[in-house]
């Protein structure tokens, strides 16, 4: 037996322990351990609460069958996803977590006794709203992420789905659940509560489909906050102090990502919201820019060029980690540093599909953390050094955003690679990027343009090293 | 005056927002991937619900509808706990400083 007051300190305990392993993420160094923190956190979680419900009977044994089957289904997942795939990988996991509080919630209105909170039909007040907040915001987090998911996946296309009223119908939606919780309470009627539930499943498909896939990375930031709202709503329903812990850390954690990210694209985060960008009429206008002349270039120019320089940054976006290149990558970093040639990486807060994508493929790649650097870290770099190699990027490179003020992208800081003494432009035609902004930067002198795939370039030029 | 428990436990929430805020701030940029994962996993811990859910109010029929929502919620939760913290782990492994583990 376990008093309710011990109980409630060994919550207090998983949740200290979840803040340490935040907290170790400050540098790779102590990230490891911190991750160690966070899952002793889970398992004295776990371990009170089966011993507080103390029933070894069936019900135990059905507990440990499928604590097994989900966790090695967890674990065969973890050890398989390839590093490129993370985006989707997390955004799926979100949906599970939805799902989870949804369950959870269902069975706490079925059911209310088992959780202290009144009996059916008769349920407490304050209980109830929780209950529903938790329940919404966890269906919207689950259908959100399933979007979110196929979107990344390539199984539904990337491009923003837009209608006339979308916005006015979300809204209608957003107070139509809280008019059926505001019932729900008067009336205590099931049927309100499956509403509740089936409205929120709408809502998250319909809040993501107009979202681009370039602003992929502000969705998953802001589901992950969805999902840690859903579990302090759950949290509040079961008087839980670990939960609510854990969800004010995740949902902070998910809202100062998207925030992060929208500063990267240099957006509010209502545009991102609002979305249907990259659907605009760029088409015409980089039509006609097309005609302009390129410097078309071989791997053997480029390896000349890295070979004789004194200093080289990497720029890679996401078209690397589409062709997997970086193992490529890292080869033929390996090779110019036996040359002497001074290599960084530089990377852009949104480069990817989702915050700090591009150092986990490097990462993989083996690449030392200490040569990757941010954005502010090494934009004042370009003007010093002689070859800047943009792998898979390019509107995070586009100069238009500090010069054109009719650019969509004005404002958004960029990497400035135009001040290297030469560009090397990796990419498969000259088609616009993500955003559908032609870029001034493959039309000037000191380009050259190398059409080829990320991996099968990057291969040639290491064998003309 | 009695204070009612639901205000020591929005302070909580209050507080731990702050703790969230400032705690993430400090994570370097470069682990923001692994940061998703590893918030992803923890907020699993919803499987305390779950697993509430699924056992309490044993009357002998465990298979009521109530506890079978529980028992999937368990399900869910598990397939994150184990894949949010292993994946992260995998991430984390190969955050290496130079001239370590030359190969």
């Amino acid at each position: 037996m376990i008093s309710a007051n011990l109980l409630a300190v060994f919550y207090l305990i998983s949740g200290v322990l979840f803040i340490l392993a935040l907290r170790g993420l400050s540098s790779p160094e102590t990230s490891r351990q911190g991750n160690l923190f966070g899952i002793i956190g889970m398992a004295i979680a776990i371990g009170v609460t089966i011993i507080s419900v103390e029933n070894f009977s069936t019900g135990f044994l059905y507990l440990i069958i499928l604590l097994l089957i989900g966790g090695s289904i967890g674990a065969f997942i973890a050890f398989k996803i390839p590093m490129t795939a993370m985006p989707e990988l997390v955004a799926g996991f979100h949906s599970l977590v939805g799902l989870a509080a949804v369950f959870v919630a269902i069975s706490a209105f079925l059911n209310p006794e088992v959780f202290n909170l009144g009996f059916q039909g008769n349920i407490k007040i304050a209980s109830l709203i929780e209950m529903s907040l938790g329940v919404s915001i966890g269906a919207i987090t689950f259908t959100g992420s399933v979007i979110a998911f196929l979107k990344l996946r390539g199984i539904m296309s990337g491009s923003p789905i837009t209608f006339i009223g979308q916005h006015y119908l979300n809204l209608i939606l957003g107070i139509a659940v809280v008019v059926l919780i505001f019932y729900l309470c008067k009336t205590q009627s099931t049927n309100l509560f499956w509403s509740i539930i089936m409205i929120s499943f709408i809502l998250g498909i319909l809040l993501i489909i107009p979202i681009g896939g370039a602003d992929m990375p502000v969705v998953i930031s802001m589901l992950n906050s969805y999902s840690g709202w859903a579990a302090a709503g759950i949290g509040f329903t079961l008087e839980n102090t670990a939960l609510i812990i854990t969800g004010a850390l995740v949902g902070s954690s998910g809202a100062i990502l998207s925030y992060i990210m929208c500063k990267g694209m240099n957006r509010s985060f209502f545009n991102v919201i609002l979305g249907g960008w990259g659907a605009t009429d760029q088409t015409s206008l980089s039509k006609t820019k097309e005609q302009k002349p390129v410097k078309n270039g071989n791997a053997d120019d480029a390896a000349f060029l890295m070979k004789n320089a004194s200093s080289v940054i990497i720029v890679p976006g996401y078209g690397m980690a589409v062709a997997q290149a970086q193992h490529a990558l890292r080869e033929m970093v390996d090779a110019l540093k036996k040359n002497g040639v001074k290599v960084s990486y530089a990377i852009h807060p949104v480069a990817g599909r989702m915050p700090g994508h591009m150092n986990v493929l490097l990462a993989e790649a083996n690449v030392p953390y200490d040569e990757v650097f941010e954005l502010e870290e090494i934009n004042n770099d370009f003007a010093n050094c002689d070859v800047a190699y943009v792998i898979g990027a390019n509107d995070v490179t586009n100069p238009a955003a500090k010069s054109d003020p009719q650019s969509p992208i004005y404002g958004m800081p960029v990497l400035d690679v135009e001040k290297s003494k030469s560009v090397l432009f990796v990419k498969r035609s000259l088609s616009p990027g993500y955003a559908g902004i032609d870029n001034d930067l493959f039309y000037r002198d000191n380009t050259l343009m190398l059409f080829a795939d990320a991996k099968k370039m990057t291969e040639e030029i290491v064998k003309n090293l | 005056m009695e204070i009612d428990p639901f205000i020591f436990r929005l302070s909580i929430f209050i507080l731990s927002i702050f703790i969230g805020y400032y705690v993430v701030w400090s994570v370097t940029p470069s682990l923001h991937t692994p940061l998703m994962s590893v918030t992803n996993a923890i907020s699993s811990v919803i499987i305390v619900g779950a697993i509430i859910a699924a056992l309490a109010g044993d009357n002998g029929n465990i298979l009521d509808t109530a506890n079978i929502f529980g028992f999937l919620a368990i399900i869910l939760a598990a397939v994150n706990i184990f894949g949010g913290f292993l994946v992260t782990q995998r991430m984390l492994a190969m955050y290496k400083k130079k001239k370590k583990d030359k190969k």
